[in-house]
């Protein structure tokens, strides 16, 4: 095994006679210190200040027992609702990065103009008694139709933006991201106007659920069930289809593939048709969730949000979005009430999406493979 | 049949999307909006010039790309009435049902307007058939006529649009130089006079009928050097008293926009030296500005979050040095990012950084959602500069300082070594640059040019909210770099003209602003990556190495692309 202190460090020549280095020295050199630059230095107190401000944030708000367990309990369901919906928009970012290895930018303005477009469609269903007499097939026509549209809506963003972008460098694929992404939000302005409408309340979905001390509203299980069948379905075409096979295949290494005769167009399209899709679904059930009601501007924060959810769970992996999405959501309900309020910060829940971009840039800072994913090779940007 | 479905089967398409172009241009409300705007009062607005574009395009490409003549135009007519029919069964829809309560500019104004102003929509439609195949056989006509006319129209037809958008900036600086109302003469009501249109037309047939084609610039790089430099000069120098009366002529207001331009400016010229020249991809330039803006804010105002109540000229180098700090600490741990990556976490900082200003936890201190107000104009002595031709001076010398900054950063040693970064940083980090080090400069300065911006735009409007500091300014800076040109100083200015200044100007406009930028960086990113006015591929040559008797001098030449 070569000794690496023998080696010249920093131009000046090492010994070269294997002297016996000191303990302290080799203290340092099985720590890695001697490698260590001031970046290293910096990271290392960011992630100290972090790690102990959560841990100090939490045992305060705990010693002080300031919540019961129902209260984390409602906190814990609602993020599990929020955050099964950042999964299904984190899968389509997720698998559009695993094929083409570009931030689709545009995402989550695909997912406003599915909720946006089917809003209408609910107003109308309500208006008519459709919904009253039928809520769940209606319902479900809902996300179909919102799947469809937003599925058209993400092939066409990749024909006009990405298509003839194909092996340029990414971040021109990313100024076209961007531009698609406002492409889409001022269109949604300019033919929706700017007012905020809302889906209407379905029957059956504003009761409770008692589960002991916690109560569930019927809402939350229900976003969490849609997610959970679409998620799986989606599961089952990635691993037991054909076109799923030839999608891992593309994933796996683009030119191989090719070569395989696999139809690398067809793949590219019916990737982003089918996250295009689940961010329709994705669109309506948040619209259920969320009574305050679709707006040009809704897609920013879930499109950002969802997009830490696909880094956290390991960008490229399917499982990994479901997991991130969770985990954000939980994060995101529980951070402001466990961390913030016993730090003494008041007003905590505003600061919750602030949370969201903090997860967001230290993953990106410390953990940019997420939880399931490989480390991403260092392809040059 | 089907020979016809084959060849036709192509025009009929575009044909539709023509069609479909329309009607998109028509549910966002653009053309019901430009249709307020008039360009020859009494014959065209700008309204029409969206509706009966398409058909001009669809008449000059198929026509062009034609293999004759007879086949041109039957597949401009086919496609003119294929895109008149799509258009049509539109129009008659959204007459017949309403649907605005989901479009809601599927208005019967719309349909009025479409129909050219006609009640009755059979006549209203015929009409529209008929200026439509007008409008595809103008396009043929251009395609078929010399290289040399074709060009002749389009700069005729630019000069007339470009003097009726313009209306108001060149009514103000008449006003200003002579007396009484000389754009009456031209104008009226914004739009030019048809028989100045006729003149401004003629005029511009005569120019390029009659003279000599003159060439303006050719003659410069023909000259000695020293006298090339010594043009340059004048021209920089004239360019700069230009600028120095500029604000007294066009005006109070249009001084309010030339300052937003300058700030602007200011911002594009910082995100430059990450963006163009280090090719570091910073989403968050807002951070910076927000930085400059707040300190100045928090240091200076007389408000109820007054702390202090310096004077201007004190804090402005401060907040220069607090947004090059933040700028160090926040570069610090994404500096070993790369691209993509890199971008979204400067977004989250940018977004961080507003949700703090904005919340109540730092609002004792910053005034949170209720802003700062009261901060004070900056002043010299007993005079203060209070209206916006006052701030543009300050804001014009911050622009020329940076501009100098960055030229002489352009061409400097630590210049290249950002260019070397950019182009591969792996290889740069082979070749013995520090890269940490230079990637930490790139965003430290960078930083500086957004503090100064932030804490002139604070002082210039006296009070700041933390909506001021959205996402879209970052965003709107990053548009002005990629369609200006990255790493182009001429390209900033150019790409902060068009994308903040003329927005302003069109007052119509500025509701479809950010739908444009958002089809111009697409455009951009596909038809030219480098800009409008990319940087110049810049060659370094050293000094002939003085060779040994009976050798040639030898110049060795090396080119950097850029």
């Amino acid at each position: 095994m070569p000794d690496r202190a023998c080696f010249p460090v920093n131009g000046k020549p090492g010994p070269v006679t294997a002297a016996k280095p000191s303990p302290v020295a080799t203290l340092v050199h099985r720590l890695a210190l001697d490698r260590m630059s001031w970046v290293d230095v910096v990271l290392l107190l960011i992630r100290i200040g972090f790690i102990s401000a959560v841990v100090i944030g939490s045992t305060r708000t705990f010693m002080e027992g300031r919540f019961s367990a129902a209260q984390w309990g409602t906190l814990i369901s609602a993020g599990v609702a929020q955050g099964s919906i950042y999964s299904l928009i984190a899968l389509g970012y997720t698998l559009v990065y695993g094929i083409l290895r570009l931030i689709n930018f545009a995402h989550g303005d695909v997912f406003m103009f599915g909720a946006f477009c089917t809003v209408f469609l609910a107003i109308w269903t309500s208006q008519q008694g459709i919904l009253e007499r039928a809520p769940a097939i209606t319902v479900l026509s809902w996300i179909l139709f919102a799947a469809l549209i937003s599925m058209s809506i993400a092939v066409l963003v990749e024909r006009l933006a990405y298509k003839p972008l194909r092996n340029k460098p990414r971040l021109v694929m990313l100024i076209s991201a961007i531009g698609a992404s406002f492409f889409l939000q001022y269109t949604a302005r300019g033919f929706f106007s700017t007012a905020f409408r809302s889906y209407p309340t379905v029957p059956g979905l504003d009761g409770r659920l008692e589960l002991g001390q916690i109560t569930v509203p019927h809402v939350q299980i229900t976003v969490f069930a849609v997610a959970l069948a679409l998620m799986a379905g989606l599961y089952i075409l990635v691993e037991k289809t054909r076109i799923g096979r030839a999608m891992r295949a593309v994933s796996e290494n683009m030119e191989t593939a090719r070569l395989m005769g696999v139809n690398i167009e067809r793949v590219i399209m019916f990737t982003f048709g089918i996250g295009g899709a689940l961010a329709g679904a994705a669109g309506v059930i948040n619209g259920l969730y969320k009574p305050q009601g679709v707006s040009f501007i809704m897609g920013f924060f879930p499109g950002v949000k969802a997009f830490t959810a696909a880094v956290l769970g390991g960008i490229g992996s399917v499982p990994g979005a479901l997991i991130g999405g969770l985990l954000l959501g939980i994060f995101e309900a529980l951070g402001p009430n466990l961390v913030l309020t016993g730090l003494g910060i008041p007003g905590s829940n505003q600061l919750k999406d602030v949370i969201a971009f903090l997860m967001l840039v230290l993953i990106l800072i410390f953990r940019p493979q997420g939880i399931m994913g490989e480390a991403i090779e260092e392809e040059k940007a | 049949m089907q020979l016809l479905r084959q060849r036709l089967a192509k025009p009929l398409s575009q044909g539709v999307l023509a069609g479909v172009l329309c009607i998109y241009i028509a549910l966002t409300g653009m053309m019901e909006a430009f249709g307020e705007r008039e360009i020859v009062t009494g014959v065209l607005d700008m309204g029409k010039v969206v509706l009966l574009g398409p058909f001009v395009g669809l008449g000059l490409l198929l026509q062009q790309r034609a293999p004759n003549r007879r086949v041109g135009w039957i597949r401009v007519l086919a496609a003119c009435l294929a895109g008149i029919v799509a258009t049509g069964l539109f129009i008659l829809f959204i007459n017949a049902i309403s649907i605005r309560h989901m479009f809601t500019h599927a208005s019967p104004a719309l349909v009025e307007y479409m129909t050219m102003g006609q009640v009755a929509p059979a006549a209203g439609l015929g009409l529209f058939a008929v200026a439509a195949l007008a409008a595809g056989a103008v396009g043929s006509g251009l395609a078929l006529m010399p290289a040399y006319w074709r060009n002749t129209i389009f700069m005729a037809a630019l000069l007339v649009v470009g003097m009726a958008l313009l209306s108001e900036l060149i009514s103000q600086v008449l006003r200003q130089i002579l007396n009484g109302r000389p754009d009456r003469l031209l104008f009226s009501q914004g739009a030019l006079r048809p028989a100045v249109a006729t003149i401004a037309v003629a005029a511009v047939f005569a120019w390029r009928g009659l003279a000599p084609r003159i060439r303006l610039r050719s003659r410069l790089p023909q000259l000695e050097p020293e006298r090339q430099r010594q043009v340059s000069l004048a021209m920089r120098g004239a360019g700069v008293l230009v600028l120095l009366v500029l604000p007294w002529l066009v005006g109070s207001y249009l001084s309010e926009v030339l300052a937003n331009v300058g700030l602007y400016l200011l911002m594009a010229l910082g995100l430059n030296i990450a963006v163009g020249l280090a090719g570091l991809f910073d989403l968050g330039y807002v951070t910076n500005f927000a930085v400059g803006a707040y300190l100045m804010g928090v240091l200076t105002n007389s408000g109820p979050q007054a702390t202090g109540e310096f004077n201007f000229w004190l804090i402005l180098p401060v907040s220069v040095l607090a947004a090059m700090f933040t700028g160090l600490l926040l570069a610090l741990p994404v500096i070993r990012m790369r691209g993509d990556y890199l971008a979204i976490a400067t977004m989250g900082f940018g977004e961080i950084i507003r949700l703090l200003a904005l919340s109540d936890w730092l609002a004792p201190l910053i005034g949170g959602s209720q802003g700062i107000l009261f901060i004070p104009k900056p002043n010299i002595g007993a005079f203060t500069f209070q209206t916006p031709q006052h701030l543009f001076y300050i804001i014009l010398a911050a622009s020329l300082v940076m501009l100098v900054v960055i030229n002489r950063l352009d061409l400097s040693l630590t210049g290249r070594r950002w260019m070397a970064i950019r182009d591969d940083e792996t290889v740069a980090n082979a070749i013995g640059i520090d890269t940490t080090w230079i990637k930490t400069l790139a965003f430290t300065l960078s930083a500086a040019s957004g503090g100064l911006a932030g804490a002139i735009f604070a002082s210039k409007l006296g009070t700041i909210f933390p909506h001021s500091f959205s996402l879209l300014i970052s965003m709107n800076v990053l548009c002005i770099i990629i369609v200006g040109g990255m790493g182009s100083i001429r390209g900033m200015v150019l790409g902060t003209l068009v994308l903040i200044g003329v927005p302003e100007l069109l007052r119509e406009f500025s509701e479809f602003r950010f739908l444009l930028y958002g089809i111009l960086l697409m455009a951009v990113a596909i038809y030219r990556p480098g800009g409008l006015m990319p940087a110049r591929a810049r060659h370094y040559r050293t000094e002939p190495v003085p060779q040994p008797a009976g050798g040639t001098p030898a110049t060795s030449s090396s080119a950097a692309s850029g």
